[in-house]
């Protein structure tokens, strides 16, 4: 690997919505807690954004355990949105992040119907130190928990238009991969309104346990994520960002700075990461640090050389 | 997190292993508890992603190594099985809240099933260090399964149970926990699979003997920032989800709530 003077050359900031990110790379939501956890392992001030744990208006104890099974090179997860509820985060969470001022947080809102949505973002408008929300309407673990939301365009749209109408910062609307047609649904959130679009969350899939006959999972189905759905993810990154005018987050599967370099080829301007961070609780600083060292190696002075280079070129 | 090198790896039973590593950190000005447990990859590439957690079973001091005492259970341990002395090994910890010691006591009952005997170990130790006198009850299947029973002697008595009577009494555990036997203790610690671990509750709380259990989730992290692990725990009146690898493994034993 190369020093860490020699990656000091590559210019990995990115311009995102009003924000100016100092690197692509910022974990993904339910995939970091709140950040507690990790800032025992390094500065939070070195990542280029944090995505928070789903909020919800009331607090939420989610599913029976068990909650997670391993599948190659992924696993499954029914958390089912536990979560302390928006005024404990506005009271607890929030306070403890601002302390990284460096550090823009991303708030992911998730809920049952538009109205909780709504009043969780009008809550959430009240605190300064928000740089953006994440509408989470493609959870897949919860019965009714927004994944009607994110498998309609028609219901997609009449969510993100009530969340601008109270919003006060950028909105962006995350995207479940269970649809047949994900331009669509990117479609119809970007004309009503969404700022930027993150793709994707998690596969809906099951796990049965041969031995007791019967799903592994409580909840019967969970969400598949990890390096097995990088693909999938990538092929919707690059359909998506070559029909909207939007910002795209990629996420899915992210292990390694090329994997970073693969999404910004197909089309993301910025990255998320979640599962990596349980398997490495630096995963995100290395995974900037591999990104950097990439960028020197093949001459490119500046990540967003790298946004949509897959594409097939203009005119030429 | 950090990269070990493993200085010995040894079949102690019918899939049943001993593995023991330089520890990741210096022992003697480390605060570790009995109880805990180490998050440990078994391959670096992404076949197995996630880490399996095994409990801390011996702390040898002196060279400043650690031993842990699994048994093959699934693809994952079988994987982990396969590694030689000399190899890395990749471990996170010790994790999560152990055994509370009490200071005051004079007897502990140390209760254990299976591959939940392994944290029991450091734990008799540091007892018996204190003057205590230990007493530990162990069931196993059969004695194809049976280990750790020497160690476990160095520090005090033990009962071992097995399923078909192959080694010690034929029985489960809470055959011997009559409110008579225990009435010669102060507390209970034990670790073991969730059934065990809900009769001994059970058969304690009408003995009135106080005591912990050690919780067997599923994790993802380790770290508390997954929310995988989580296991019903009566807290100030109220049940909530909580995190065994972060507030755990160990719980006081009225706190835990059975389904
Ligand atoms: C705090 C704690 C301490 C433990 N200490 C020990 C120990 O000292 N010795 C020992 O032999 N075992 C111990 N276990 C159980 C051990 O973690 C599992 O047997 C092991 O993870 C199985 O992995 P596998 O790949 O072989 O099985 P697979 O079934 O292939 O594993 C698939 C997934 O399920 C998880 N899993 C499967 N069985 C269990 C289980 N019983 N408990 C928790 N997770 C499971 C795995 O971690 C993995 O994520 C402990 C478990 C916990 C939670
Ligand atoms: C344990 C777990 C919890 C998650 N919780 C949330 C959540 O609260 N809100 C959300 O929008 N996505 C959630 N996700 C989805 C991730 O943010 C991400 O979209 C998905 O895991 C794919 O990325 P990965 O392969 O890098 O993990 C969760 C994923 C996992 C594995
Ligand atoms: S294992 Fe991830 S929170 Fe406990």
């Amino acid at each position: 690997m190369k020093s860490y003077e020699a990656i000091h050359q590559v210019d990995l900031t990115v311009p995102f919505l009003s924000l100016s990110l100092k690197n692509p790379v910022m974990p993904a939501s339910g995939c970091f807690a709140f950040g507690r956890e990790i800032s025992a392992f390094y500065d939070l001030n070195r990542l280029g954004a944090i995505v928070v744990k789903a909020t919800t208006l009331d607090e939420r104890q989610g599913n029976a355990s068990p909650r997670l099974a391993e599948t190659p090179a992924g696993m499954l997860n029914s958390i089912g949105l536990q979560n302390p509820g928006v005024e404990c985060v506005i009271r607890e969470d929030l306070p403890y992040l601002a302390i990284y001022e460096q550090l823009p947080v991303i708030v992911n809102v998730a809920g049952t119907a538009i109205e909780d949505y709504v009043e969780v973002v009008k809550r959430l408008s009240q605190v300064q130190s928000i740089a953006a929300l994440e509408l989470n309407i493609s959870c897949p673990n919860v019965k009714c928990g927004g994944i009607q939301f994110g498998t309609d365009p028609e219901m997609a749209a009449e969510m993100v238009r009530a969340i601008k109408a109270v919003a006060n910062i950028p909105v962006i609307v995350k995207l479940s991969p269970n649809v047949t047609n994900i331009v669509e649904m990117a479609l119809a959130c970007e004309t009503a309104g969404a700022d930027a679009l993150s793709l994707i969350n998690t596969l809906i899939g099951m796990q049965i346990d041969v031995e007791r006959k019967r799903p592994l999972l409580a909840n019967g189905v969970g969400g598949l994520s990890g390096p097995a759905v990088k693909p999938v993810a990538v092929r919707m990154v690059y359909e998506v960002s070559s029909a909207v005018h939007i910002p795209i987050i990629g996420i899915g599967g992210v292990m390694t700075g090329v994997d970073v370099v693969e999404f910004l080829m197909a089309g993301a301007s910025a990255v998320q990461v979640g599962t990596a961070n349980f398997v490495d609780p630096y995963a995100c600083v290395r995974i900037i640090e591999e990104l950097g060292v990439w960028c020197d190696e093949h001459g490119v002075q500046s990540v967003t050389e790298l946004i949509g280079a897959a594409k097939p070129k203009i005119g030429v | 997190m950090a990269l070990v090198t493993i200085s010995s790896h040894t079949r102690i039973n019918a899939d049943l292993y001993e593995l023991t590593f330089t520890a990741p950190m210096d022992l003697q000005t480390t605060r570790y508890e009995p109880g805990q447990f180490l998050h440990i990859r078994v391959t670096d590439s992404f076949d197995f992603l996630l880490r399996r957690p095994l409990s801390l079973c011996k702390v040898d001091l002196l060279h400043n190594r650690l031993t842990v005492v699994y048994r093959v259970q699934g693809a994952g341990t079988k994987r982990l099985s396969t590694k030689q002395v000399g190899d890395a090994l990749d471990v996170l910890g010790p994790l999560g809240r152990g055994y509370q010691i009490h200071k005051e006591d004079h007897a502990s009952l140390l209760i254990g099933g299976g591959v939940g005997v392994p944290p029991l170990v450091e734990l008799a130790r540091q007892l018996h260090e204190l003057g205590q006198m230990v007493h530990a009850v162990v069931g196993f299947q059969s004695s194809q399964q049976a280990i750790l029973l020497s160690d476990l002697a160095q520090y005090g008595s033990v009962t071992v149970l097995t399923d078909d009577g192959s080694i010690g009494k034929k029985g489960i555990v809470t055959d011997v926990l009559r409110t008579e036997f225990c009435n010669g203790f102060d507390r209970y610690y034990a670790c073991g699979p969730t059934p065990m671990l809900k009769a001994v509750q059970q058969v304690l709380r009408t003995a009135d003997l106080p005591g912990y259990l050690s919780l067997e989730e599923r994790m993802g992290c380790g770290i508390g920032i997954c929310v995988g692990c989580v296991h019903p725990i009566m807290r100030d009146g109220h049940v909530a989800n909580m995190k065994t690898c972060k507030e755990g493994p160990v719980f006081a034993a009225e706190e835990v709530v059975f389904s």
